[in-house]
Protein backbone atom coordinates (compact mmCIF):
# COMPACT_ATOMS: atom_id res chain seq x y z
CA UNK A 1 0.00 0.00 0.00
CA UNK A 2 1.33 3.43 -0.74
CA UNK A 3 -0.18 5.99 0.94
CA UNK A 4 -0.43 9.49 -0.12
CA UNK A 5 -0.59 12.91 1.90
CA UNK A 6 -2.40 15.83 0.49
CA UNK A 7 -2.61 19.69 1.99
CA UNK A 8 -6.32 21.06 1.96
CA UNK A 9 -6.97 24.68 2.76
CA UNK A 10 -10.18 26.07 3.59
CA UNK A 11 -12.15 28.36 1.31
CA UNK A 12 -12.27 31.92 0.86
CA UNK A 13 -16.12 31.94 2.56
CA UNK A 14 -15.10 28.79 5.34
CA UNK A 15 -12.37 29.49 7.72
CA UNK A 16 -9.52 32.25 6.72
CA UNK A 17 -6.34 29.92 6.13
CA UNK A 18 -7.19 26.59 7.79
CA UNK A 19 -4.31 24.14 6.70
CA UNK A 20 -5.18 20.38 7.20
CA UNK A 21 -2.76 17.12 6.18
CA UNK A 22 -4.84 14.43 4.85
CA UNK A 23 -2.86 11.18 4.92
CA UNK A 24 -4.86 8.74 2.87
CA UNK A 25 -5.06 5.64 0.55
CA UNK A 26 -6.74 6.11 -2.62
CA UNK A 27 -8.48 2.67 -2.38
CA UNK A 28 -9.90 2.63 0.95
CA UNK A 29 -13.19 3.50 1.69
CA UNK A 30 -12.66 5.01 5.08
CA UNK A 31 -10.14 7.43 3.04
CA UNK A 32 -12.97 8.22 0.55
CA UNK A 33 -15.12 9.35 2.94
CA UNK A 34 -13.02 11.95 4.54
CA UNK A 35 -12.03 13.21 1.00
CA UNK A 36 -15.99 13.37 0.50
CA UNK A 37 -17.01 15.07 3.42
CA UNK A 38 -13.73 17.60 2.97
CA UNK A 39 -14.96 18.39 -0.81
CA UNK A 40 -18.27 19.21 0.94
CA UNK A 41 -17.20 21.46 3.33
CA UNK A 42 -15.41 23.36 0.48
CA UNK A 43 -12.07 22.33 1.80
CA UNK A 44 -9.60 22.57 -1.45
CA UNK A 45 -6.63 20.75 -2.52
CA UNK A 46 -2.72 22.13 -1.96
CA UNK A 47 -0.68 19.47 -3.17
CA UNK A 48 0.51 16.24 -2.49
CA UNK A 49 2.48 13.53 -0.48
CA UNK A 50 0.65 9.24 3.06
CA UNK A 51 -1.17 6.65 6.18
CA UNK A 52 -4.61 6.26 6.21
CA UNK A 53 -6.77 8.33 7.37
CA UNK A 54 -5.20 10.76 9.63
CA UNK A 55 -5.78 13.61 9.99
CA UNK A 56 -3.37 16.69 11.01
CA UNK A 57 -4.86 19.89 12.08
CA UNK A 58 -1.97 22.09 13.25
CA UNK A 59 -0.87 19.91 16.61
CA UNK A 60 -4.03 17.73 16.46
CA UNK A 61 -3.98 14.60 15.02
CA UNK A 62 -6.81 12.50 14.43
CA UNK A 63 -6.66 9.10 12.78
CA UNK A 64 -10.14 6.87 11.94
CA UNK A 65 -12.89 8.31 9.45
CA UNK A 66 -15.52 8.40 11.84
CA UNK A 67 -13.70 10.39 13.73
CA UNK A 68 -12.26 12.67 11.33
CA UNK A 69 -15.63 13.39 10.30
CA UNK A 70 -17.07 13.97 13.63
CA UNK A 71 -14.17 16.51 14.29
CA UNK A 72 -14.36 18.25 10.84
CA UNK A 73 -18.34 18.47 11.51
CA UNK A 74 -17.42 19.76 15.17
CA UNK A 75 -14.95 22.50 13.91
CA UNK A 76 -15.44 23.30 10.39
CA UNK A 77 -19.40 24.10 10.86
CA UNK A 78 -19.92 25.03 7.04
CA UNK A 79 -22.25 22.73 4.68
CA UNK A 80 -22.91 20.62 7.92
CA UNK A 81 -22.76 17.47 7.67
CA UNK A 82 -25.29 16.33 10.79
CA UNK A 83 -28.84 17.91 11.05
CA UNK A 84 -29.70 20.61 13.70
CA UNK A 85 -32.95 17.95 14.80
CA UNK A 86 -31.90 15.25 16.96
CA UNK A 87 -34.19 12.59 15.58
CA UNK A 88 -31.92 13.68 11.75
CA UNK A 89 -28.58 13.82 13.67
CA UNK A 90 -29.46 10.44 14.82
CA UNK A 91 -31.04 8.67 11.89
CA UNK A 92 -27.29 9.85 9.98
CA UNK A 93 -25.25 8.19 13.16
CA UNK A 94 -27.05 5.52 13.12
CA UNK A 95 -26.51 4.87 8.86
CA UNK A 96 -23.02 5.45 9.75
CA UNK A 97 -22.39 3.24 11.99
CA UNK A 98 -24.19 0.72 9.73
CA UNK A 99 -21.26 0.72 7.46
CA UNK A 100 -18.35 1.75 9.81
CA UNK A 101 -18.92 -1.56 12.06
CA UNK A 102 -21.46 -4.13 10.39
CA UNK A 103 -20.37 -3.51 6.32
CA UNK A 104 -17.15 -2.16 6.59
CA UNK A 105 -15.11 -4.47 8.50
CA UNK A 106 -16.41 -7.61 6.97
CA UNK A 107 -14.75 -7.17 3.85
CA UNK A 108 -11.57 -6.18 5.04
CA UNK A 109 -9.11 -7.69 1.99
CA UNK A 110 -6.76 -9.22 5.17
CA UNK A 111 -10.24 -10.92 6.75
CA UNK A 112 -11.58 -12.50 2.69
CA UNK A 113 -8.19 -13.83 2.35
CA UNK A 114 -7.66 -15.25 5.68
CA UNK A 115 -11.71 -16.58 5.43
CA UNK A 116 -10.41 -17.93 1.83
CA UNK A 117 -7.02 -19.65 3.24
CA UNK A 118 -9.53 -21.68 6.09
CA UNK A 119 -12.48 -22.33 4.17
CA UNK A 120 -11.37 -22.71 0.81
CA UNK A 121 -12.56 -20.42 -2.03
CA UNK A 122 -15.90 -19.83 -3.01
CA UNK A 123 -16.69 -19.18 0.48
CA UNK A 124 -15.07 -15.62 0.51
CA UNK A 125 -18.25 -14.76 -2.19
CA UNK A 126 -20.83 -16.36 0.00
CA UNK A 127 -19.45 -14.23 3.11
CA UNK A 128 -19.30 -11.60 0.94
CA UNK A 129 -22.74 -11.74 -0.16
CA UNK A 130 -24.11 -12.10 3.02
CA UNK A 131 -22.25 -9.71 5.57
CA UNK A 132 -22.81 -6.93 2.98
CA UNK A 133 -26.41 -7.81 1.83
CA UNK A 134 -27.33 -8.24 5.29
CA UNK A 135 -26.09 -4.08 6.38
CA UNK A 136 -27.32 -3.11 3.19
CA UNK A 137 -30.86 -5.07 4.28
CA UNK A 138 -30.70 -3.07 7.29
CA UNK A 139 -30.06 0.47 5.74
CA UNK A 140 -32.57 -0.24 3.41
CA UNK A 141 -35.15 -0.41 6.26
CA UNK A 142 -33.75 2.55 7.55
CA UNK A 143 -33.93 4.70 5.47
CA UNK A 144 -36.89 3.59 3.15
CA UNK A 145 -39.73 6.22 4.56
CA UNK A 146 -37.59 8.89 3.35
CA UNK A 147 -38.31 10.08 -0.35
CA UNK A 148 -35.57 12.63 -0.58
CA UNK A 149 -32.62 12.87 -3.11
CA UNK A 150 -30.32 11.74 -1.00
CA UNK A 151 -30.13 9.50 1.88
CA UNK A 152 -31.82 11.18 4.94
CA UNK A 153 -33.45 14.55 2.83
CA UNK A 154 -32.66 16.47 -0.08
CA UNK A 155 -29.30 17.73 1.66
CA UNK A 156 -26.21 15.40 1.62
CA UNK A 157 -25.44 14.20 5.26
CA UNK A 158 -22.89 12.23 7.30
CA UNK A 159 -24.90 9.23 5.89
CA UNK A 160 -24.42 9.89 2.35
CA UNK A 161 -20.49 10.09 3.13
CA UNK A 162 -20.61 7.00 4.66
CA UNK A 163 -22.91 5.01 2.30
CA UNK A 164 -21.27 6.68 -1.83
CA UNK A 165 -18.22 4.64 -1.09
CA UNK A 166 -19.84 1.61 0.30
CA UNK A 167 -21.94 1.32 -2.53
CA UNK A 168 -19.41 2.10 -4.85
CA UNK A 169 -17.21 -0.64 -3.70
CA UNK A 170 -20.15 -2.62 -2.86
CA UNK A 171 -20.55 -2.79 -6.98
CA UNK A 172 -17.31 -2.23 -7.98
CA UNK A 173 -15.42 -4.85 -6.17
CA UNK A 174 -18.27 -6.69 -4.97
CA UNK A 175 -20.50 -6.93 -7.95
CA UNK A 176 -23.13 -6.73 -5.53
CA UNK A 177 -26.94 -7.50 -6.91
CA UNK A 178 -28.47 -4.15 -5.72
CA UNK A 179 -31.93 -4.54 -7.48
CA UNK A 180 -33.19 -6.04 -4.26
CA UNK A 181 -31.93 -2.47 -2.53
CA UNK A 182 -33.98 0.33 -4.73
CA UNK A 183 -33.95 2.99 -2.23
CA UNK A 184 -29.87 2.70 -2.17
CA UNK A 185 -29.81 2.18 -5.78
CA UNK A 186 -32.04 5.71 -6.41
CA UNK A 187 -29.49 7.80 -3.85
CA UNK A 188 -26.42 6.05 -5.58
CA UNK A 189 -27.36 7.62 -8.94
CA UNK A 190 -27.89 11.03 -7.04
CA UNK A 191 -24.61 10.59 -5.72
CA UNK A 192 -22.84 10.09 -8.97
CA UNK A 193 -23.35 13.62 -10.42
CA UNK A 194 -22.42 14.97 -7.23
CA UNK A 195 -18.65 17.04 -8.22
CA UNK A 196 -17.87 16.63 -4.29
CA UNK A 197 -18.56 12.57 -4.45
CA UNK A 198 -16.32 13.01 -8.32
CA UNK A 199 -13.51 14.77 -6.66
CA UNK A 200 -13.43 12.09 -4.20
CA UNK A 201 -13.34 8.98 -6.33
CA UNK A 202 -10.31 6.53 -5.99
CA UNK A 203 -8.90 6.94 -9.77
CA UNK A 204 -8.81 10.57 -9.34
CA UNK A 205 -6.77 10.62 -5.69
CA UNK A 206 -2.73 11.38 -6.69
CA UNK A 207 -1.57 8.01 -5.55
CA UNK A 208 -4.27 6.08 -7.52
CA UNK A 209 -2.63 3.50 -9.59
CA UNK A 210 -4.45 2.91 -12.75
CA UNK A 211 -4.59 -0.26 -13.87
CA UNK B 1 -35.17 -7.22 27.13
CA UNK B 2 -36.70 -3.54 27.59
CA UNK B 3 -36.37 -0.99 30.47
CA UNK B 4 -37.91 1.90 31.10
CA UNK B 5 -35.72 4.28 32.35
CA UNK B 6 -37.04 7.80 33.85
CA UNK B 7 -35.56 10.59 35.34
CA UNK B 8 -36.47 10.95 39.06
CA UNK B 9 -34.62 14.52 39.02
CA UNK B 10 -35.94 15.92 36.71
CA UNK B 11 -39.86 17.62 36.93
CA UNK B 12 -40.26 16.13 33.18
CA UNK B 13 -39.96 12.62 33.45
CA UNK B 14 -38.97 11.93 30.30
CA UNK B 15 -39.86 8.24 29.58
CA UNK B 16 -37.38 6.47 27.70
CA UNK B 17 -37.39 2.52 26.63
CA UNK B 18 -34.14 0.98 26.49
CA UNK B 19 -34.34 -2.57 24.39
CA UNK B 20 -31.07 -4.22 25.42
CA UNK B 21 -29.18 -7.98 25.09
CA UNK B 22 -27.94 -8.58 28.55
CA UNK B 23 -24.85 -10.16 26.87
CA UNK B 24 -23.93 -7.69 24.10
CA UNK B 25 -21.30 -4.91 24.70
CA UNK B 26 -23.47 -2.61 22.73
CA UNK B 27 -26.14 -3.25 24.54
CA UNK B 28 -23.50 -2.54 27.81
CA UNK B 29 -22.50 0.55 26.59
CA UNK B 30 -25.49 2.03 26.49
CA UNK B 31 -27.00 1.28 30.38
CA UNK B 32 -23.32 2.48 31.25
CA UNK B 33 -24.23 5.78 29.57
CA UNK B 34 -27.84 5.97 31.31
CA UNK B 35 -26.84 5.11 34.46
CA UNK B 36 -24.30 8.13 34.58
CA UNK B 37 -26.81 10.28 33.25
CA UNK B 38 -29.33 9.49 36.62
CA UNK B 39 -31.88 7.93 34.64
CA UNK B 40 -33.27 5.32 37.06
CA UNK B 41 -34.30 2.51 36.29
CA UNK B 42 -38.00 1.22 36.60
CA UNK B 43 -39.12 -1.92 34.68
CA UNK B 44 -37.54 -4.47 31.87
CA UNK B 45 -38.87 -6.20 28.89
CA UNK B 46 -35.66 -7.02 24.28
CA UNK B 47 -33.58 -6.67 21.62
CA UNK B 48 -29.91 -4.33 21.17
CA UNK B 49 -29.66 -1.66 21.60
CA UNK B 50 -33.02 0.01 20.53
CA UNK B 51 -33.66 3.28 22.53
CA UNK B 52 -37.41 5.05 22.36
CA UNK B 53 -37.90 8.07 23.42
CA UNK B 54 -41.82 9.41 22.51
CA UNK B 55 -41.81 9.23 18.85
CA UNK B 56 -38.20 8.67 18.31
CA UNK B 57 -36.63 5.40 17.49
CA UNK B 58 -32.67 4.67 17.71
CA UNK B 59 -30.75 2.19 17.41
CA UNK B 60 -27.00 1.34 17.07
CA UNK B 61 -25.24 1.92 20.83
CA UNK B 62 -23.25 4.92 19.07
CA UNK B 63 -26.47 6.77 17.61
CA UNK B 64 -27.88 6.26 21.17
CA UNK B 65 -25.05 7.87 22.87
CA UNK B 66 -24.44 10.72 20.78
CA UNK B 67 -28.46 11.68 21.11
CA UNK B 68 -28.42 10.93 25.02
CA UNK B 69 -25.51 13.31 24.60
CA UNK B 70 -27.07 15.99 22.74
CA UNK B 71 -30.37 15.62 24.56
CA UNK B 72 -29.77 15.45 28.12
CA UNK B 73 -26.48 17.49 29.65
CA UNK B 74 -26.18 16.49 32.71
CA UNK B 75 -23.24 14.50 33.34
CA UNK B 76 -21.54 15.07 29.87
CA UNK B 77 -19.95 12.06 28.18
CA UNK B 78 -18.10 13.76 26.37
CA UNK B 79 -15.56 16.56 26.88
CA UNK B 80 -15.26 20.31 25.55
CA UNK B 81 -12.06 19.99 24.21
CA UNK B 82 -12.17 19.18 20.34
CA UNK B 83 -9.16 17.35 20.00
CA UNK B 84 -10.08 15.73 23.07
CA UNK B 85 -13.38 15.04 21.79
CA UNK B 86 -11.46 13.71 18.28
CA UNK B 87 -9.61 11.05 20.64
CA UNK B 88 -12.73 9.54 22.49
CA UNK B 89 -14.36 9.17 19.12
CA UNK B 90 -11.21 7.57 17.67
CA UNK B 91 -10.89 5.27 21.03
CA UNK B 92 -14.83 4.55 20.51
CA UNK B 93 -14.23 3.59 16.79
CA UNK B 94 -11.23 1.06 17.32
CA UNK B 95 -13.55 -0.78 19.46
CA UNK B 96 -16.84 -0.56 17.40
CA UNK B 97 -15.29 -1.13 14.02
CA UNK B 98 -11.93 -2.74 14.73
CA UNK B 99 -12.43 -5.51 17.33
CA UNK B 100 -16.23 -5.68 18.15
CA UNK B 101 -17.56 -6.68 14.62
CA UNK B 102 -14.83 -9.27 14.34
CA UNK B 103 -15.89 -11.10 17.44
CA UNK B 104 -19.50 -10.99 17.49
CA UNK B 105 -21.46 -14.35 17.60
CA UNK B 106 -21.85 -14.79 14.06
CA UNK B 107 -18.35 -14.38 12.93
CA UNK B 108 -17.18 -16.83 15.79
CA UNK B 109 -20.21 -19.24 14.95
CA UNK B 110 -18.76 -19.42 11.52
CA UNK B 111 -15.35 -19.36 12.37
CA UNK B 112 -15.43 -22.62 14.84
CA UNK B 113 -17.69 -24.07 12.20
CA UNK B 114 -15.22 -23.96 9.42
CA UNK B 115 -12.22 -24.27 10.91
CA UNK B 116 -12.45 -25.04 14.57
CA UNK B 117 -13.27 -24.10 18.32
CA UNK B 118 -9.43 -23.57 19.02
CA UNK B 119 -9.05 -21.20 15.80
CA UNK B 120 -11.77 -19.34 16.96
CA UNK B 121 -10.02 -18.36 20.15
CA UNK B 122 -7.12 -17.59 18.20
CA UNK B 123 -8.96 -15.80 15.84
CA UNK B 124 -10.91 -13.46 18.42
CA UNK B 125 -7.64 -13.01 20.90
CA UNK B 126 -5.62 -11.58 18.07
CA UNK B 127 -8.35 -9.30 16.50
CA UNK B 128 -8.95 -8.22 20.60
CA UNK B 129 -5.21 -7.71 20.76
CA UNK B 130 -4.96 -5.64 17.62
CA UNK B 131 -7.17 -3.24 18.63
CA UNK B 132 -5.90 -3.01 21.80
CA UNK B 133 -2.42 -2.63 21.03
CA UNK B 134 -3.88 0.60 19.13
CA UNK B 135 -5.91 1.53 21.84
CA UNK B 136 -2.69 1.50 24.99
CA UNK B 137 -1.01 3.64 21.81
CA UNK B 138 -3.73 5.58 21.22
CA UNK B 139 -4.05 6.63 24.93
CA UNK B 140 -0.64 6.79 26.24
CA UNK B 141 -0.22 10.06 24.52
CA UNK B 142 -3.20 11.72 26.67
CA UNK B 143 -3.97 9.60 30.08
CA UNK B 144 -0.12 9.07 30.04
CA UNK B 145 0.57 12.22 32.13
CA UNK B 146 -2.65 11.16 34.77
CA UNK B 147 -0.98 7.89 35.01
CA UNK B 148 1.03 6.98 38.60
CA UNK B 149 1.42 3.98 40.18
CA UNK B 150 -1.41 4.04 42.33
CA UNK B 151 -3.78 6.46 40.96
CA UNK B 152 -6.76 5.63 39.56
CA UNK B 153 -7.59 7.21 36.58
CA UNK B 154 -9.74 7.53 33.34
CA UNK B 155 -8.99 7.61 29.91
CA UNK B 156 -9.04 11.09 29.07
CA UNK B 157 -9.66 13.31 32.28
CA UNK B 158 -9.01 13.05 35.89
CA UNK B 159 -13.18 12.00 37.00
CA UNK B 160 -15.05 12.10 34.13
CA UNK B 161 -16.24 9.45 32.67
CA UNK B 162 -16.56 9.50 29.02
CA UNK B 163 -17.53 8.32 25.47
CA UNK B 164 -14.27 6.48 24.98
CA UNK B 165 -15.11 4.61 28.80
CA UNK B 166 -18.07 3.16 27.79
CA UNK B 167 -17.26 1.93 24.53
CA UNK B 168 -13.36 0.11 27.04
CA UNK B 169 -15.44 -0.78 29.25
CA UNK B 170 -17.73 -3.84 28.10
CA UNK B 171 -14.78 -4.80 25.89
CA UNK B 172 -12.00 -4.84 28.21
CA UNK B 173 -14.29 -7.33 30.27
CA UNK B 174 -15.44 -9.18 27.79
CA UNK B 175 -11.85 -9.65 26.15
CA UNK B 176 -10.96 -11.21 29.67
CA UNK B 177 -13.74 -12.76 30.92
CA UNK B 178 -14.68 -14.68 27.93
CA UNK B 179 -11.67 -14.79 25.74
CA UNK B 180 -8.98 -15.04 28.19
CA UNK B 181 -6.98 -12.90 26.40
CA UNK B 182 -3.42 -11.97 28.41
CA UNK B 183 -3.74 -8.92 29.41
CA UNK B 184 0.08 -7.99 30.69
CA UNK B 185 0.97 -5.91 27.53
CA UNK B 186 -1.81 -3.75 28.11
CA UNK B 187 -1.29 -1.90 31.12
CA UNK B 188 -2.88 1.02 30.49
CA UNK B 189 -5.86 -0.87 29.77
CA UNK B 190 -5.63 -3.37 32.33
CA UNK B 191 -5.48 -0.05 34.93
CA UNK B 192 -8.64 1.28 33.19
CA UNK B 193 -10.33 -2.34 33.70
CA UNK B 194 -9.83 -1.91 37.43
CA UNK B 195 -10.96 1.70 37.44
CA UNK B 196 -14.59 0.62 36.02
CA UNK B 197 -14.80 -2.08 38.35
CA UNK B 198 -15.09 0.47 41.26
CA UNK B 199 -17.34 2.84 39.59
CA UNK B 200 -21.20 2.50 40.72
CA UNK B 201 -22.67 3.14 37.01
CA UNK B 202 -20.47 0.45 35.52
CA UNK B 203 -21.34 -2.27 38.51
CA UNK B 204 -24.62 -1.76 37.91
CA UNK B 205 -24.83 -2.13 33.96
CA UNK B 206 -22.90 -5.51 34.02
CA UNK B 207 -24.24 -8.30 32.19
CA UNK B 208 -24.51 -10.53 34.93
CA UNK B 209 -26.71 -8.05 36.74
CA UNK B 210 -29.34 -8.10 33.84
CA UNK B 211 -32.58 -9.36 34.32
CA UNK B 212 -32.59 -11.39 31.07
CA UNK B 213 -29.01 -13.42 31.87
CA UNK B 214 -29.12 -16.66 30.91
CA UNK B 215 -27.30 -18.74 32.71
CA UNK B 216 -24.35 -21.17 31.42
Amino acid sequence: MDPNSQEVCGSSHSSASTKLLLYSYWQSPCSWRVWFALNLKEFERLNPLHYVPVLVDGDVVVGDSFAILLYLEEKYPQNALLPSDPKGSALNLQAASIVSSSIHPRHLMSLLEYIEEKAGPGVRLLWTENHMGKGFDGLEKLLKEFNGRYATGDEVYMADVFLAPQICIAIRRFNLDMSKFPTLSRIYEAYKVLPAFQASLPERQPDAIVQ
Amino acid sequence: MAKNVGDSKLQEQPKLKLYSYWRSSCSWRVRIALNLKDFSKLSPLNYVPVLVDEDIVIADSFAILMYLEEKYHQNPLLPQDLHKRAINFQAANIVSSSIQPLQNLSVLKYIEEKVSSDEKFAWAQRHIGKGFAALEQLLKGFAGRYATGDEVFLVLSLSDILNADLFLAPQIHGAITRFKLDMTQFPLLSKLHEAYGELPAFQAAMPEKQPDRVEG
